[in-house]
C-alpha cells in the first residue's frame, strides 16, 4: 500500500486551476523530488497533502490509508505528516528546544521531561544540540532550518514534506541542511521534496517528478528525468536551470 | 497668599483628605474591575470576530462599532437611569462598571484583532502542519506573540478606562471626583478639587510614561 496516494487531484484558486488531475502513488520510505518552473503548482501540490490548502471534492488524497478530509481525521493525518517550510516558520517566542517540544506535548500529551529528552536527541541528530536554549533569532538560517527539521521529526511522522527548504538560505548554509536531509533519506521516512537543488535530486531521490502548468509532465528515476528527459518541456526547463 | 488660601488651602486639604482617599479607593476598584473585565470581554470578542461562524462574526462587528461610537456618558446614563424602566436596577458601581467594560471591551477587541492579524501566516501554517488544535495554536503560538504587540495599546486603553471612571460621579457613585465635589461644597473651598486633580495626575502620569517606554521597548524589540 502506498504511504501517500493522490487521485485525480484538482485545485482551484477561484476560477484559476492550479492543479490539473494529478495522480501519484508514493511508497513507504520513498524519496521524491518535485521540480518545475515557478508557478507550476509544486507548493500547492505538497500543501494539499496535509491540507494546508483545500482541494476539490472530486479529488482524493490518502495518507497511510487515512483520507485527507476536513474534520477529526485531519488531526491524525497532520500528526503523520511533517512539513518544513522555505522560511522556517519557527516560533520566535519559544527557545529552540521548546519549538521542538511543543507539538509532542500538546498533540500527543507527552510529558515535559520525555519531550525535552526527545528534543535534545533530535537536536543532536541535526547537529545543533548546543543551541537548545537559544531563541531562533539568534541562530543562522541554516541552523534555523535544521531546528525546523527537528521540530517536524519530533512528531515521528511517516511523511516529511519540504517546500524549497534551502531557497531562503545563504549559499554557504545550503550544504548543512542538505546533509541533514540526506541522512534522513535512509531512515525509512517518506520524503517529498520540492527543490531546485538538482544535485540533491540526482544523488538522493528515488524518483523525480517534473511539473508544469499544474500537471505532472514526467516522472521517473533521477538519472532518466534529469539525465535523459523524454518530454520537451522537461528538457527546456533543465537546460534553463543548468545554463543559468 | 490669597491664591494659596483659596486653591491650595492646607487646612481644608487635610480635612478633606480622608474623603478623597475613600473616593480614590473606589475609583481604583472601579478602574481595575473594568479593565480586567474589558480585557476578558475584548479577547473573547476578538476571537469570535475573527474565527466564529459568519453570523456571530457580524454580531461582534456590530457590537464593536456600536460601543466605539456611543459616548460613554450617554451609555452610563442609559444603564443607570433607563434600565430600571425595564426592571433592571443596577447599583451605581455595577452600572459604571458595566458601561466602562462594554466600551473598553470594544476597543480591546480591536486591539487584540490587530495584534493577532499582525502575526505572519506562516505561524498559523506551522502550527497546523504540526497538528496543533485551534485552541493550542491560539494559546501556545499566536497569543503569546500578539501580546507583545498589544501591550502598549492595551496600557493606553487602561489609562482611558481609569480616566473615564470619573464619569461615574454623575450616577452618584462616591468616586474620587464625586468625593472631591462634596468636600468642596462642605468646605466652601475648591482645594479638594485641586487635590483630586493632583491625585489623578499622580496615578496616571507614570502610566503615560510607561506607555511611551513600552512603545519604544517593543518597537526596538521587533526591529532587532
Ligand atoms: N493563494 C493563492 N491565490 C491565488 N492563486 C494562487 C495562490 N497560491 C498560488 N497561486 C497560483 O497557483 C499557481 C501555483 O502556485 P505554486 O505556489 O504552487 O507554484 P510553485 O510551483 O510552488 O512556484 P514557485 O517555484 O514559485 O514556488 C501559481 O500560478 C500561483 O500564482
Ligand atoms: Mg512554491
Amino acid at each position: 500500500m502506498s504511504t501517500v496516494s493522490i487521485r485525480a487531484l484538482n485545485k482551484f484558486y477561484g476560477t484559476f486551476q492550479a492543479l490539473r488531475g494529478i495522480d501519484l502513488e508514493i511508497a513507504k520510505g520513498e524519496v521524491v523530488c518535485v521540480i518545475g518552473p515557478s508557478g507550476s503548482g509544486k507548493s500547492t501540490l505538497i500543501r494539499c497533502i496535509n491540507r494546508l490548502e483545500e482541494f476539490s471534492r472530486d479529488s482524493a488524497i490518502l495518507v497511510d490509508g487515512i483520507p485527507v478530509v476536513a474534520g477529526r481525521s485531519l488531526a491524525k493525518v497532520r500528526a503523520e505528516v511533517g512539513m518544513v517550510f522555505q522560511n522556517f516558520n519557527l516560533f520566535p517566542h519559544l527557545t529552540v528546544r521548546e519549538n521542538v517540544m511543543l507539538a509532542p506535548r500538546r498533540v500527543r500529551g507527552t510529558s515535559r521531561a520525555e519531550a525535552a529528552n526527545h528534543a535534545n536527541a533530535l537536536l543532536a541528530r541535526v547537529g545543533i544540540a548546543e543551541q537548545a536554549d537559544k531563541y531562533p533569532e539568534k541562530l543562522s538560517g541554516g541552523q534555523q532550518q535544521r531546528v525546523a527539521i527537528a521540530r517536524a521529526l519530533a512528531m515521528e511522522p511517516q511523511v516529511l514534506l519540504f517546500d524549497e527548504p534551502t531557497s531562503a538560505l545563504d549559499p554557504e548554509m545550503v550544504g548543512e541542511v542538505l546533509d541533514v536531509m540526506k541522512a534522513l533519506a535512509g531512515t525509512g521516512v517518506t520524503m517529498i521534496v520540492v527543490t531546485h537543488e538538482m544535485g540533491f535530486a540526482r544523488q538522493v531521490a528515488d524518483r523525480v517528478i517534473f511539473m508544469d502548468g499544474g500537471e505532472v509532465i514526467e516522472t521517473g528515476p533521477p538519472e532518466q528525468v534529469l539525465g535523459a528527459p523524454r518530454e520537451q518541456r522537461t528538457q527546456n526547463f533543465l537546460s534553463a536551470v543548468l545554463n543559468h | 497668599m490669597d491664591v494659596f488660601d483659596t486653591f491650595l488651602n492646607m487646612a481644608v486639604l487635610k480635612r478633606s483628605l480622608p474623603m478623597l482617599l475613600d473616593g480614590l479607593w473606589l475609583t481604583l476598584q472601579l478602574g481595575a474591575a473594568s479593565i480586567v473585565a474589558g480585557l476578558v470581554l475584548g479577547l473573547v470578542v476578538a476571537l469570535l470576530r475573527l474565527y466564529a461562524v459568519a453570523p456571530v462574526r457580524i454580531l461582534m462587528r456590530i457590537y464593536i462599532d456600536i460601543f466605539r461610537s456611543i459616548p460613554l456618558l450617554v451609555l452610563l446614563i442609559v444603564v443607570y437611569y433607563a434600565l430600571p424602566f425595564v426592571g433592571l436596577r443596577l447599583t451605581a458601581f455595577v452600572s459604571a462598571m458595566t458601561a466602562l467594560t462594554l466600551v473598553s471591551g470594544a476597543y480591546t477587541a480591536e486591539i487584540f484583532r490587530a495584534g493577532i492579524e499582525a502575526i505572519p501566516n506562516g505561524q498559523f501554517e506551522a502550527s497546523a502542519a504540526l497538528g496543533l488544535s485551534h485552541r493550542h495554536t491560539m494559546f501556545d503560538v499566536i497569543l503569546p506573540q500578539a501580546v507583545r504587540i498589544v501591550i502598549p495599546p492595551l496600557t493606553n486603553n487602561s489609562i482611558n478606562v481609569v480616566k473615564d471612571t470619573a464619569l461615574a460621579s454623575v450616577v452618584a457613585m462616591p468616586d474620587l471626583l464625586k468625593q472631591a465635589t462634596q468636600a468642596q461644597a462642605l468646605a466652601a473651598n475648591p482645594t479638594p478639587l485641586i487635590g483630586a486633580a493632583l491625585i489623578y495626575l499622580a496615578f496616571l502620569w507614570p502610566l503615560v510614561l510607561l506607555v511611551s517606554y513600552l512603545e519604544r521597548h517593543f518597537n526596538s524589540g521587533r526591529r532587532r
